[in-house]
């Protein structure tokens, strides 16, 4: 072993591509295996949830449990629909596994490693167009959930994944706006810079608080989980857009959810949690990198996303679905006017910060989180009940929902014999 | 509209999506972390049976080990789902004794009337119900199984002490 070299390993093309090399293989594995212990996390934590002890038969306390579940999937026969699109249908568990996990490239999960041929950058590519990718990616992702809807040739299927596309879409677009003000804080796209502007000016959960609500909501319903699980509710749609599906390729959905789901969580600690910067400490972001430095910041890192993925557990477990009229109306009439006017608001306060010569770092943090929790307060207290966001229907207008009541109402009080005959077939 | 959609009167004014939700939360998150669980580890641990439960025979002996059945014939003739079969035998000394006496538990409805009709107390139905075989005949039990399974009997219903007290 060398000295260490401090210099980037990038200069150097062979050691690059073997570093890279190393770190896709060494990488997928990690977050593969972690994919398939999140399944049983979740088994654990709905049983937990519900006073019961979940999985605890195969291996120590149910560790085995996702390795016996794997096996079982391998084992399991391969059903194709007659009617439907064999290539297709293959294809689409492909398509919704591959872009879960190409996603995850772009986000830097420690800080950079030091070897004796140059730095290592954490990340599998350090890509200079970073979230753009990610969002390019997560919105490929719902071709594999339509094909899949579309090529089973199966009613519920096929309703499974346009619910699918039409949620995605719509939530993509709010996803998108409220990342634009974590864009103009950072000033720039990539995932360093955005975790580099967190570490010296406080992270973006405090200096955007309602931006990181819109993007929580908005990943909830990218990643298809509850209560925002319409493309596979299984008390409308059986089970969605894998309804036909069996053996492994059902397995590759039920990864690629789980896929989405830290991605997503991973993204969220990245653009709202600092990323791997350990708070209260500038050590770990400033001097030379160091092996105790990656080793925490991993942990840091790895501590974040877990927080979410159990956010996302304790979600599911809690709330119940939402009606797809109240989804399609939260997404657009609330998230995406929410997102558009937040964007003008931070914009201008940075605006007028700028004019006013103050520079980021804490001070702006300051005057960030008082205009946030301002903007919170507007939407959860006085918006709230009712008058904007309403906890039971989508805002429909008082005059028609008074014709609906007294329509009720003048049935119900019918005489049996003048109610109208049910019609055949309901 | 072709159906009459039931429009519910909700007070919308007063509820909140996001206080509901956090309450709902904190529910929840209070069961996760409440270490006491409901479920029964099964093979490991197993709930107390009533004493009145009726499951698998039982058929109980006298001290030479022999059955205590006198082949009367009682039990299959009241036996509502004529799942036992017996076939008498008699010895120099006239003791009647069962030759053959075998009850299909798969067709036996634990009724528990042949412990009732019983009138040497022999046949008793059993507290017991772990009785899975990997065959349909294994659930055909000869006299030698039923005098050898050791599983306590059901204590029938009493009418002077009707709680089981």
């Amino acid at each position: 072993m060398g000295p260490l070299l401090m210099t980037p390993i990038s200069d150097d093309t062979t050691a690059f591509a073997i570093a890279s090399a190393i770190k896709v293989l060494l990488f997928f594995g990690v977050y593969l295996v972690t994919v398939a212990m999140l399944t049983l996390a979740e088994r654990k934590v709905s049983a937990w949830i519900q006073d019961r002890h979940g999985p605890n038969r195969t291996g120590p306390g149910g560790l085995l449990q996702p390795a016996a579940d794997g096996l079982k999937n391998l084992m399991k026969e391969e059903l194709s629909p007659a009617a439907g699109h064999s290539v297709l249908f293959s294809l689409a568990p492909a398509i919704a596994f591959c872009t879960a996990m190409v996603t995850w490239a772009v986000i830097p999960f420690a800080a950079p490693l030091p070897t004796p041929w140059g730095v290592v950058s954490l990340a599998v590519a350090d890509l200079p167009v970073g979230f753009i990718f990610t969002l390019a990616i997560s919105s490929l992702g719902v071709f594999g959930i339509t094909l899949a809807g579309w090529s089973s040739n199966n009613k519920y299927s096929l309703l499974g994944g346009l619910r699918s596309s039409a949620q995605m879409i719509s939530y993509e677009i709010a996803m998108g706006l409220s990342v634009i003000p974590v864009l103009l804080l950072a000033g720039n796209v990539t995932m360093t810079s955005i975790i580099a502007q967190q570490a010296n000016g406080g992270w973006n959960v405090l200096n955007l608080s309602f931006a990181f609500m819109t993007f929580l909501i908005s990943a909830f319903a990218e990643t298809n989980r509850l209560p925002f699980d319409l493309p596979e509710a299984e008390s409308e749609l059986v089970a969605g857009y894998h309804t036909e599906y069996s053996s492994m390729k059902f397995a590759m959905f039920f990864i690629a959810e789980y896929a989405n789901m830290l991605t997503a969580s991973g993204l969220m600690a990245t653009l709202f949690l600092g990323g791997w910067d350990i708070p209260f400490t500038g050590w770990d972001n400033t001097g030379d990198p160091s092996l105790l430095k990656t080793i925490l910041t991993l942990m840091s890192f790895a501590l974040k996303t877990g927080f979410f993925l159990f956010f996302y557990m304790w979600i599911r477990w809690t709330l119940p679905r939402f009606r797809y009229d109240q989804l399609m109306s939260l997404g657009w009439r609330f998230l995406l006017p929410m997102s558009l006017g937040y964007i003008v608001l931070i914009a201008s306060v940075l605006l007028v910060l700028q004019l006013l010569g103050i520079q980021p770092g804490y001070a702006q943090t300051g005057v960030l989180l008082v205009v946030n929790i301002i903007v919170l307060l507007l939407v959860f207290v006085v918006f709230d009940r009712g008058r904007l966001l309403s906890p039971t229907t989508s805002k429909m207008s008082a005059a028609e929902m008074l014709r609906l009541r007294t329509q009720d109402r003048a049935a119900s009080t019918l005489p049996a014999t003048a109610r109208p005959a049910p019609e055949m077939g309901d | 509209m072709a159906i009459n959609v039931k429009v519910m009167d909700r007070p919308v004014e007063q509820v909140s999506y996001v206080r509901a939700t956090l309450s709902g939360l904190a529910h929840t998150f209070k069961h996760l972390i409440d270490p006491h669980k409901v479920t029964t580890q099964y093979p490991e641990e197993t709930e107390a049976l009533s004493k009145r439960w009726r499951g698998t025979h039982r058929m109980l002996t006298n001290e030479d080990g022999k059955a205590k059945c006198v082949a009367c014939g009682l039990c299959p003739t009241v036996c509502p789902a004529n799942c036992i079969k017996l076939v008498p035998g008699e010895d120099e000394q006239g003791n009647r004794f069962p030759l053959v006496f075998e009850i299909d538990e798969f067709r036996c409805i634990f009724c528990g009337y042949c412990q009732e009709v019983c009138p040497e107390e022999a046949i008793h139905v059993g507290r017991h119900y772990e009785n899975a075989e990997y065959t349909r005949d294994g659930f055909v039990y000869d006299l030698e199984r039923l005098t050898s399974q050791t599983h306590p009997v059901c204590e029938m219903w009493d009418p002077t002490d009707p709680a089981g007290e």
